[in-house]
């Protein structure tokens, strides 16, 4: 059962497309994920796909050749990264509110400026209420198999909203690590036909897509999009539980790693998550009850769960590979703590800036964290929640 | 064709998913002639039914016949540009204050 192979993110990435094999792929190149359309392409001159790749000359044409073909009745597909992303952004807003179930794959790196190419969320938080479902992925393996599943998910009659797969750059997209693939006829049963009610191309039924939507009329288009990311919660669990009784791997909205009888644990999201992993594994053979959350399901946001899962804690550090610059905190900080307080969680919590342009996050700086989780139960005090790791000064 | 039964009542619910439109042509639903300060007269005596105005039309307000004739504005949709009466050369179209009699 399963391919196993070795591929870099970009690759895992590049074969979840072929296997999916959309009617479009338009994409413009953006270091790190540049390797995604270009590995694509070449299935696409061979033959190893009947997709037609749209060479556009820029992101925002990108996702709008996608929206096109996706209200056309196709599936689309795309990725991208930080300025990429950045420059479509009046395009991923059109995408979901025109309940257009495309998938993208984001490669997370700095937005500019000043130029920086490597890895930090910024790209994702800046789109983070644009009602996109955001999925991210630990490692080759999670952005492969997220992308397997976000069909199943998006084009729910439910949900009918685009989802994009995050993944670090360089650290995910570029290192090779051991993969298991799914067979071919496999994918395709699992991802299965569009079968959009309405779309473009139908002649037995003229329809106008995106028209002028006044004052009388967008609230409620709104609300209807709130509905299906609100409905993609449960959608997203059951597309995991079928994945799961197809391959043996098991995903929810997050993963819980010795957090049971934890007492001090860390929030983050992708491959930092895997660093984290080994410091926990550390720590708990010298005897700290140490644990992490791993965020999986970042849009929509598990308020409820989350806050149930982190209840039991005596101090929580949010790790935000972005910086909200809002004199505050990070996104994930600002979105957990929120969570936390809506369920009457009193949980000592601080954020954690780091990472930010690609800053080496190593075990030594996540064991850094977890010690200060120790002084804060000791003490009882958090002098400053808004804090970095990893910065000179 | 069905009138759209979508209105200012309407609860998001029974809206149509992302605002799409099920039915094709209901732009003529929507009578833009509300719009006008200025409306255009037909001088039916001084056309020569030289055909340049009814194409450069934007609302498609000036209907034409079979044979290609002109006759008088479609006020319904009718924005009060002036384009016609700009590329008309002999002054069958003049421009006058809407509302104003």
């Amino acid at each position: 059962m399963g391919i196993r192979e070795r591929l870099s993110g970009n690759e895992a990435a590049a074969i979840a497309m072929k296997q999916i094999n959309p009617d479009v792929v338009a994409a413009f190149p953006i270091t790190p994920s540049t390797e995604i359309p270009q590995y694509f392409s070449t299935f696409v001159s061979n033959g190893s796909v009947d997709t037609e790749f749209v060479a556009v000359e820029s992101e925002h044409s990108a996702m709008s050749a996608c929206i096109g073909a996706q209200a056309a009745g196709g599936r689309a597909m795309t990725a991208t990264s930080a300025n990429g992303l950045s420059f479509m952004w009046e395009m991923i807003y059109i995408a979901s509110s025109l309940r257009l179930p495309i998938v993208m794959t984001l490669v997370n790196r700095a937005v500019s400026g000043p130029l920086n190419i490597h890895n930090d969320h910024s790209d994702a938080m800046g789109v983070r209420d644009a009602g996109w479902i955001m999925l991210f992925s630990e490692n080759n393996q999670e952005a492969y198999d997220n992308l397997i599943m976000a069909h199943r998910i998006a084009e729910h009659k439910d949900v009918l909203t685009p989802l994009m797969v995050c993944q670090d750059g360089f650290i995910t997209s570029h290192s090779i690590e051991n993969i298991e693939l799914i067979e071919d006829d496999k994918v395709k049963e699992f991802v299965g036909t569009y079968r959009p009610e309405h779309y473009l191309l139908n002649e037995k039924e003229p329809i106008a897509v995106g028209p002028l939507d006044l004052q009388a009329y967008l609230f409620e288009h709104k609300r209807q999009q709130a509905q299906g990311m609100i409905n993609a919660k449960q959608v997203i669990l059951d597309v995991s539980k079928e994945f799961e009784a197809m391959t043996g791997r098991k995903y929810s909205f997050f993963e819980e790693y010795q957090l049971e009888d934890a007492e001090i644990a860390i929030v983050c999201m992708n491959s930092t998550a895997g660093t984290t992993k080994a410091v926990v594994d550390q720590l708990r053979a010298n005897g700290v009850k140490a644990g992490l959350l791993k965020l999986r399901m970042f849009r929509p946001f598990p308020a409820e769960e989350i806050a149930k899962a982190l209840s039991g804690l005596k101090a929580v550090a949010v790790l935000d590979k972005a910086d909200s610059l809002n004199a505050a905190g990070g996104a994930l900080f600002t979105d957990i703590t929120s969570a936390m307080y809506t369920n009457s969680n009193v949980v000592p919590m601080v954020n954690y800036i780091y990472g930010i342009g690609g800053r080496d996050t190593k075990t030594d700086d996540i064991e850094s964290v977890y010690h200060d989780l120790e002084k804060i139960v000791t003490t009882g005090k958090i002098d400053n929640p808004y804090r970095y790791m990893g910065l000179r000064g | 064709m069905a009138e759209c039964k979508i209105n200012k009542d309407t609860p998001w619910q029974e809206m149509t998913e992302g605002g799409t439109i099920y039915q094709a042509g209901n732009a003529l639903e929507f009578k833009t002639g509300d719009w006008r300060s200025a409306k255009p007269v037909f001088l039916s005596e001084k056309c020569k039914q030289c055909g340049l105005c009814f194409p450069v039309c934007p609302e498609d307000s000036i209907p034409v016949t079979k044979e290609g004739l002109r006759e008088d504005f479609n006020y319904d949709y009718c924005k009060g540009c002036g384009v016609c009466a700009k590329a008309c050369p002999f002054g069958a179209i003049e421009m006058k204050e809407e509302g104003v009699e």
